[in-house]
């Protein structure tokens, strides 16, 4: 279901625990899963699971309670913006607002084409770079103004 | 970034935070001295007691004290975390500790490794910072290939092995026992205390857990002695500290000053009130420590008697600055609405009381509030406050006791007027907080 590349990374990963502690790479493996694949179907998580020797329930309870984690598929890219309060008193919340204008979309909706999809975030512990906007969970853009915004925008359609 | 300081000193960016530069900077000759000269676990901790340093995560308990209750002695697996899941609204010093100096934390838990007597450790680093957990992983690998760590270090008999663990969005993983939880592949739901982690913790062996910035500290300690680090802070509060400065100032940023140093002085640093606003408001230790009027900071010292005399808590030392344009009623909504998102639902005061916290704070934001919402505030605080198995009950409940006894006229006035004492449009230019009216 994944591909070698993909269960080389898990395999990496499950070497840093003790041998008897597999699932302690389930995060880590539901995230390179994720990264292959876009989000997690339910399949991807019983395939993830049983990589790891761990019940299936055990590895949907960790992909439903950590937020990066999507159990729904999202657009080619996923922007999530910070708008909790110190990013907001330096422009978050006028960058999300930003961003829903020049994409037509609100909170967790995606574009008709399938590009984007806009979430909003709690704290990325980044605060000093504020607005912060996460493309697609990895990758960190800080002082966006609309200029960056539209920058950042233009570049990502054409991937 | 400052230029003065311990942990961030000589550091330029990100070119500098190779194993190469670290050196240059003096790095490892703490970790060189412990094992050359075989210093005694019981000296280290002894060091580390005298020089006063308290965690940084936020809790500021005393390292020494916290490194004493581990079994030593105790036969089988010992582990050592640290915690870099960095998400409380405000802060964002470990981030740059990581990236700009992570040697210095592959260091200090080294040291703490040695110590303690732990053969392995783990450092959580929050999900939001992916780059800087690669960097971190960069940085391992350095150490390894230097012999600095993993097995017979520098050619001794001891050895650690210490590996990178990466969140993936969740703030209660801040707390220790969920950070051992989620380290074990489950929800990030925090444990029941007593056991502590000293005796029950990673995987059910002793675990200690400490905090980037404090691991950082430790290389420092070891090479100035316990003595010299208390002298750079005061009393009780030793060492420097990274103080996050966010809001409305112009710059900003981390800035590592020496314990002690007065308020007015970080905030000059951070290039003072944006726009040459008047200050209104100031939460000095992350969003779950209590906000303080503008005029109570003034006359504070950043260290953790001083915030704490004021009535606040210096936490992990994020500094949420606030001018005269910024709707304390609409701040309290955004943070209410975090610690609703972020309870892990574990315990039922917190599950349901933040939910309830933030729709009464949402009501009277938007002109819907009721005469009495303020007492109801309150009590639904009274009922959540030491009732939970961890502190974000607390958390969620301090700001929003402080916003109402600090600024309840404020609230007031949105609940017999129906809107902001500050006008939108003000809002809108100034605070920012608010969406275009």
């Amino acid at each position: 279901m994944l591909s070698q590349e993909s269960l080389q990374q898990i395999d990496r990963e499950i070497a840093k625990y003790p041998p008897d502690q597999k699932q302690s790479a389930v995060m880590a493996a539901l995230r390179i899963a994720q990264v292959e694949k876009g989000w997690l179907p339910k399949e991807l998580i019983e395939f993830v699971a049983s990589y790891l020797q761990m019940p299936a329930i055990a590895a949907y309870e960790v992909a439903s309670f950590y937020n990066m984690y999507d159990l729904e598929p999202v657009g080619r890219h996923k922007i999530t913006v910070c708008t909790n309060l110190p990013c907001a008193l330096s422009g978050g919340v006028h960058a999300a607002d930003y961003l829903k204008e020049k994409l037509g979309i609100d909170f967790n909706e995606t574009t008709p084409d399938g590009k984007f999809t806009l979430k909003e975030g709690e704290c990325m512990g980044a605060c000093g770079d504020a607005p912060v906007l996460l493309v697609n969970n990895h990758h960190m853009c800080s002082w966006m103004t609309k200029e960056k915004i539209d920058q950042i925008l233009a570049e990502l359609a054409d991937k | 970034m400052s230029a003065s300081g311990l942990i961030l000193a000589g550091v330029d960016g990100d070119r500098t935070w190779g194993l190469q530069d670290y050196v240059a900077r003096g790095g490892y000759s703490a970790l060189r001295k412990v094992i050359s000269e075989k210093i005694p676990p019981e000296t280290i901790i002894a060091e580390l007691k005298a020089s006063s340093l308290r965690g940084r995560g936020g809790a500021g308990f005393p390292t020494g004290l916290k490194w004493s209750f581990m079994p030593r002695s105790f036969p089988g697996a010992k582990y050592l975390a640290c915690n870099s899941d960095e998400g409380e609204p405000g802060t964002f010093k470990d981030r740059d500790i990581l990236r700009y100096n992570p040697h210095t934390v592959i260091e200090g838990m080294t040291i703490a490794a040695y110590a303690m007597g732990c053969e392995r450790g783990y450092n959580y680093i929050h999900g939001e910072i992916f780059d800087v957990y690669e960097r971190f992983e960069a940085a391992l690998a350095e150490a390894r290939e230097a012999g600095l760590l993993g097995q017979n270090i520098l050619g001794s008999d001891f050895s650690f092995e210490l590996f990178a663990h990466h969140g993936y969005g969740a703030y209660i993983c801040g707390e220790e026992t969920a950070l051992l939880e989620s380290i074990e592949g489950k929800k990030g739901q925090p444990r029941f205390k007593p056991p502590f982690p000293a005796s029950y913790g990673l995987y059910g062996k002793p675990t200690t857990i400490n905090n980037t910035e404090t691991f950082a500290s430790v290389p420092f300690i070891i090479n100035m002695g316990g003595e010299g680090f208390l002298n750079l802070g005061k009393p009780n509060n030793g060492g420097t500290k990274l103080f996050s400065v966010s809001g409305h100032v112009n710059r900003p940023g981390n800035y590592e000053v020496a314990m002690g140093t007065p308020f007015s002085e970080l905030l000059e640093m951070a290039g003072g009130m944006r726009g040459g606003r008047k200050l209104k408001a100031v939460i000095p230790g992350g969003s779950s420590a209590p906000v303080l009027p503008g005029s109570v900071m003034m006359d504070c010292t950043m260290d953790y008697d001083s915030i704490s005399k004021a009535g606040s808590m210096l936490g992990s030392g994020a500094v949420i600055v606030m001018d005269e344009t910024t709707c304390m009623v609409k701040a309290l909504e955004r943070l209410s609405y975090f610690y609703f998102e972020e309870s892990c639902g574990q315990c039922t005061p917190c599950r349901e009381g933040t939910g309830w916290l933030y729709r009464v704070v949402h009501r009277i934001e938007n002109g819907l509030g009721r005469k009495d919402d303020l007492d109801l505030l309150n009590s639904v605080t009274g009922n959540i406050m030491g009732r939970t198995i961890c502190a974000l009950g607390d958390a969620a409940s301090m700001p929003v006791q402080s916003f109402v006894k600090h600024f309840g006229s404020e609230f007031e006035y949105h609940i017999e007027n129906k809107k902001c004492l500050v006008p939108p449009e003000v809002q809108y230019e100034g605070s920012q907080i608010y969406v275009r009216p």
